[in-house]
């Protein structure tokens, strides 16, 4: 390029043949785990996938929206998040509607433990402290059960929690000891 | 805290994070094996399909049953209607004779000369017959009265 040219500003076909390239690697990247945290989250299957769909969707919609302020995967967990409480909003004003839900029920959800190395008595053991902390999950409150399962199943920073939740850290840090105290409880319990 | 207690506590924390390890484990292997299972939009649509044929069948036999039940109360009505039509030509009938005797006088006529005739004829063997059996002690009394009649 000769010295002082002016680079050329790109046409408008370009900028969104990059835009939603740059898109598809998002969901190629992220969806796995937003489908993963709504099915931790419902133990729906059919509706984890739903809402994994709607949640791309509307990431679509709304990708020029995105400041890069968060991460890609702190934004989408945030609009996963919403949906899913929109979803269960929505459930109880619609009552009279099918209120048959597809989860599956603790003993099926802590069939996956993978076998590892163990005997049969420990897998056994281990498959009865899974179900336990499912049970736990299952009982606590919305907050305490999205806190907890962004914590100990997506791994995710308390930074990063407080972010996708819209709440304080100190406040993040309270469900998820509260949480962890009832598992604790839970898990303590055999002994 | 005592060594005991301390080791306790320890084993359990440790219980805790192999629980919450597997929990983890146990979520995504789950997570993965059903992202990697293969979906059919095709399954989602014939449910649909499926549901909108139930209920076009169970509209269609409601309709056929409404429809049915209603002929059939129909063809009752009809039915009933037509058992009362002799009764009620009956009643007419007699009405009708009740209304106008003038049309059926000539009719009674006949019977009724035919009974004066046969009163008549009755009448005439009775007093034939009771003349017969007057005994002979009662003749002068017999002739008395008719005598009587004669003035």
């Amino acid at each position: 390029m000769a010295a002082g040219a002016v680079a050329k500003p790109m046409d408008p076909e370009s900028v969104e043949a990059l835009a939603a390239q740059e898109f598809a690697r998002i969901v190629e990247t992220h969806r796995p785990q937003i489908f993963r945290f709504l099915l931790s989250s419902t133990r729906d299957v059919d509706l984890a996938e739903t809402l994994t769909q709607e949640c791309f969707l509307k990431a679509h919609r709304h990708w020029g929206q995105f400041r890069g302020d968060s991460t890609a995967m702190t934004w989408l967990m945030r609009i996963a998040l919403n949906l899913e409480k929109d979803h269960w909003r929505n459930r109880r004003l619609q009552f009279w509607r099918q209120t048959r839900t597809n989860a599956v029920d603790l003993d099926e959800a802590s069939e996956w433990l993978p076998s590892g190395e163990r005997s049969a008595e420990q897998k056994l053991l281990a498959r009865e402290q899974v179900k336990k902390v499912w049970k736990v999950v299952e009982t606590l409150s919305d907050r305490q059960r999205r806190v907890f399962l962004l914590r100990y199943v997506e791994e995710m920073e308390l930074s990063e929690i407080a972010q996708i939740t819209g709440l304080s850290e100190g406040t993040v840090k309270a469900h998820l000891s509260r949480a962890l105290a009832r598992v604790r409880r839970e898990v303590g319990g055999t002994r | 805290m005592t060594f005991d207690k301390r080791n306790s506590l320890e084993a359990t924390e440790a219980e805790l994070q192999q629980a919450l390890q597997d929990f983890r484990q146990t979520v995504h292997a789950w997570s993965e094996a059903e992202y990697a299972r293969p979906r059919s939009v095709q399954s989602v649509a014939a449910r649909h399909t499926w549901k909108w044929a139930l209920t076009w069948a169970m509209g269609c036999v409601l309709a056929i049953g409404g429809l049915g039940a209603g002929l059939y109360e129909h063809h009752q009505q009809q039915a009933a209607k037509g058992n009362e039509t002799p009764q009620q030509q009956q009643m007419t009938a007699a009405a009708a004779q009740s209304a106008a005797p003038e049309v059926n006088a000539p009719v009674k006529e006949v019977p009724a000369q035919e009974a004066t005739e046969m009163d008549a004829s009755l009448l005439a063997a009775v007093d034939s017959d009771v003349s017969r059996q007057v005994p002979s002690e009662m003749e002068p009394l017999a002739q008395l009265m008719e005598s009587e009649v004669s003035r």
